[in-house]
């Protein structure tokens, strides 16, 4: 009884910040409709300045002083975040805005590690509150019993903010629609920056006050967005009281998860949330989105099949690849097979966003369904490399299977919310399924039958079988069935009517898909000759999203040159410079900044355009 | 004779708001009917319940004397209900022709195929179909770059490639020149009699309506409160009193 009474309290005192950050989020979302992935950056920058600013300037004045202003800061840099970067690309396709704050969210992890090194930091006790308080003779830090007052606080806070001034009203009106308070004549502009600086400032708030409780570390960051992403999830992505509601509730369930299932902790709160949507698809306290599409939206140019010209690019492009091995040696083949995978991992998440627009933001879950397919067919069966490479694409097929049927029943960001979360269940099961998966260590000793063992015959093993695939992609693209997909995504209304069943289609684009990548991800376990749960994390999913989006969702080969240039770029920086995440960051943002429609797109845009300009000099 | 579409007590309520009450219609085979009635009368509603996408809360709506009523979209399509809507809805990154190419697919069950080239089948069938609603010219251009008249056209097209018995359009000249509009209703008339068609269209132009309709029904308030040829329902005084006020508040010459 008074562990739980103790672990119940310890729950409600998380809540508080994980509350503050979401809320941001919230906020920001209900009104750029942005998905901030940058939030759990701000989050971290909040705890290891408040580290700082509290280590600076003792007493209980540079203590609260120091929170409330790193708090400040943060809401600046985020503030001026929004007027230098995503002013810019409010018109471009909504993930391009997503892909620009995961940008920074690689610069921020590098500056981070940089400014404040490695170690993880603890920041003093609150002056006053460092003692604990005796609950049922459990002794509880005052600190959590002060953290457990000061969420219902800032909550109230929020609300008087929203209801009661005339900024919270044109913050209101702006997320049911931001069209119509344009229309009358509100500046955007700066709504749009001060509601991102008091997301930040919230976020901000939420790292500082958890400094003192948990050590700052540098992966902080992207722990913290995926729980808040689930928690904005289940309160209702733009509710405040949804997402104080979710906080605790997330909260609650991880403090009593560790006591009662420890095994399966990790994957409860991502129970909880699938389970949620599929009774309430909007979450506790969301409402219906608008209209508004996180795909990448119709083009003016048609899509074609491959010309004769093109088609003999191609055929240069695949040959001059299948001679890579004449100029390469081992450690380049393996980068060149890297590549090759994670162009047929593009490609398939490509179907999915591009062709049906259907945002996964965890598609890495199949990719890691086929490294495990793979890997378990070889260690567990003891069968060799080929029935493997069935096994593992069959067992990402079932996984997509599933989580399709789940996803085609939400919509927009609420079915890419979906696929996170069922891709971090996957990623738990794996963590903590230690007998059959070796949890964290992973599976050792996955290597190719004797065939394939050398790496040129490996690495034309993968070319043969990637550009097959590939090829396959495009075929089903231009199929009656690429067709319909697109057709769902065009328009709903329109394919529904001319007797498209949407959910069908969409969900034989998730398992064909899921295919796809668990094929990448078997042909990744041998090249590596292991596989881990980090395969199926979300920085994977991310990575899958950046090619596709850096390629441009507009084309159809955009995920293949964009697959290439992102896999060359970060293999090639992370053997030359310690700090490849903060090149890397900057490179995604200049190139979201310099090609708004993808590399790809925005090539074949210039095309076009030469192509009118020089029609319209032709003729006389 | 039964009629093709027999909507019998049809009834649909947002919250306390009753859009549709008791609206009861047919339609025969070769008949045009015309449904008007002011802004928020409730025909959106009503031909949103007839194709399936709103569930209607009591009635019944006997297609060819089989009871539809809640069934979706699709599968009311595929009993021969061709559709265009108020705002007009095309794939907007298809080409014209693979817009109609699609309907012909999807009629012939042939759209859940993984191989072939989507745009090699029915190109005959659909250049034909695009002819006879003047868009022949168009057919390789990209649907999101037409004018709007254009795309009325186009779905126009799409909605007779399943071979319907039956076409519900929700304001087909909306947003077109006067003159396009006659033209185009004249066009739709003239198809629906040749191939025999039932039509139910909304319309706020009243010309294209007493020039075409056979038939004439008037909503308001979500009830229907006139019915007969267009000659009757011009005459008759509720109508007059639902488009043209009731005069009251021109009131002793007191000016509005």
């Amino acid at each position: 009884m008074q562990l739980l009474v103790v672990q119940f309290l310890s729950g409600l005192a998380s809540a508080a910040s994980l509350f503050l950050v979401a809320s941001g989020l919230s906020l920001i979302f209900g009104v750029t409709r942005i998905v901030n992935f940058a939030h759990g950056a701000f989050f971290m920058i909040g705890a290891y300045l408040a580290f700082t600013l509290t280590d600076e300037f003792s007493g209980p004045l540079g203590f609260w002083g120091g929170m409330a202003l790193a708090a400040i800061l943060v809401g600046l840099l985020g503030g001026l975040f929004e007027i230098l970067l995503l002013r810019r690309i409010y018109r471009a396709p909504e993930l391009f805005q997503l892909l620009a704050t995961f940008g920074a969210t690689l610069v921020v992890q590098d500056l981070v590690l940089l400014i404040w090194g490695p170690e993880d930091l603890l920041a003093p006790r609150a002056p006053g509150l460092a003692g604990a308080v005796e609950v049922l003779g459990k002794r509880v830090p005052s600190y959590d019993l002060f953290l457990i007052v000061l969420g219902p606080v800032v909550l109230a806070l929020l609300w008087l903010l929203l209801h009661r001034t005339r900024w919270g009203v044109l913050v209101r009106a702006a997320t049911q629609d931001r069209d119509m308070v344009a229309a009358l004549g509100v500046n955007q502009k700066w709504l749009f920056t001060g509601v991102f600086a008091l997301g930040t400032f919230l976020a901000g708030l939420g790292g500082a006050l958890e400094a003192p409780r948990e050590a700052a570390d540098h992966t902080m960051d992207l722990r913290i967005i995926v729980e808040i992403f689930v928690v904005v999830v289940i309160g209702g992505l733009g509710s405040i009281e949804g997402a104080f509601v979710a906080a605790i509730l997330v909260s609650l369930l991880n403090a009593f998860g560790i006591l009662i299932l420890p095994k399966i902790s990790l994957v409860l709160v991502f129970l909880l949330m699938a389970v949620v949507l599929v009774i309430r698809p909007w979450g506790l306290f969301g409402k219906k989105e608008g209209a508004a599409r996180i795909s990448g939206g119709a083009t003016a140019s048609v899509w074609k099949p491959l010309d004769r010209d093109g088609r003999l690019v191609a055929l240069i492009f695949v040959a001059a690849a299948a001679l890579a091995p004449l100029a390469l040696g081992p450690y380049g083949l393996a980068v060149a097979t890297e590549i090759a995978i994670f162009v047929l991992f593009a490609a398939s998440l490509h179907l999915l966003v591009s062709v049906g627009g259907l945002a996964s933001f965890g598609h890495a879950a199949f990719l890691g369904l086929g490294c495990y397919g793979a890997a378990l067919t070889v260690k567990a069966l003891g069968l060799p490399m080929l029935p493997a490479l069935v096994a593992g694409p069959v067992l990402a097929a079932v996984g997509a299977a599933v989580i399709g049927w789940f996803a085609v029943s939400l919509s927009g960001v609420y079915a890419a919310m979906l696929t996170l979360a069922f891709a971090q269940i996957l990623w738990s099961i794996t963590f903590q399924w230690v007998p059959v998966t070796g949890g964290d260590n992973g599976l050792l000793g996955v290597w190719p039958s004797p065939w394939a063992a050398t790496a040129s015959h490996l690495y034309w093993l993968t070319l043969t079988l990637v550009v097959v695939a590939v090829t396959g992609l495009r075929a089903i693209i231009f199929s009656p069935f690429g067709y319909a997909l697109r057709a769902t995504r065009d328009s709903d209304l329109r394919s529904e009517a001319i007797g498209i069943d949407r959910r069908r289609v969409q969900w034989r684009a998730f398992v064909i898909a899921g295919a796809g990548a668990g094929l990448a991800g078997a042909l990744f376990a041998f090249l590596k000759g292991s596989v881990f749960p980090d395969t199926m994390g979300v920085s994977t999913s991310i990575d899958g999203l950046v090619m596709v989006l850096l390629g441009g969702v507009e084309t159809v080969s955009g995920p293949i040159v964009g697959a290439i240039v992102y896999k060359l770029l970060s293999i090639w920086l992370v053997s030359h410079t310690d700090y490849s995440k903060l090149v890397l960051g900057l490179v995604i943002i200049g190139l979201v900044l310099i090609f708004p429609k993808g590399i790809a797109g925005s090539l074949r845009l210039r095309r076009l355009r030469r192509g009118v300009a020089a029609r319209q000099k032709a003729p006389a | 004779m039964t009629a093709l579409l027999e909507v019998h007590e049809l009834a649909k309520a947002y919250g306390g708001v009753h859009a549709v009450r008791g609206v009861s219609l047919s339609v025969a085979s070769g008949e045009i009917v015309a449904f008007i009635g002011p802004n928020g009368a409730g025909k959106s509603t009503c031909f949103n319940m007839l194709n399936g996408q709103i569930r209607p809360d009591a009635g019944t709506i006997r297609l060819d004397g089989r009871d539809i009523a809640g069934w979706p979209p699709r599968e009311v399509w595929r009993l021969g209900v061709g559709r265009t809507f108020q705002i007009t809805a095309t794939f907007a990154s298809m080409s014209v022709i693979e817009n109609v190419q699609m309907v012909f697919l999807s009629h012939a069950g042939r759209l859940g195929r993984l191989w072939g080239l989507a745009t090699r089948s029915e190109r005959e069938r659909a250049q034909e179909l695009l002819s006879l609603v003047g868009m022949s010219a168009q057919a390789g251009r990209p649907s999101a770059e037409l004018a709007y008249g254009d795309l009325k056209r186009l779905e126009l097209a799409m909605a007779l490639a399943n071979e319907p018995e039956l076409l519900l359009m929700d304001e087909p000249t909306a947003g077109m020149s006067p003159r396009d509009r006659v033209e185009l209703m004249a066009l739709i008339a003239g198809i629906a009699r040749e191939k025999n068609l039932g039509v139910l269209f909304t319309e706020h132009d009243m010309d294209v309506v007493f020039r075409h309709a056979d038939r004439v029904l008037v909503l308001s308030r979500g009830r229907l409160i006139a019915e007969g040829k267009p000659d009757e329902v011009r005459s008759n005084p509720e109508v007059q009193a639902v488009y043209l006020g009731e005069g009251l508040t021109y009131h002793d010459g007191a000016g509005p």
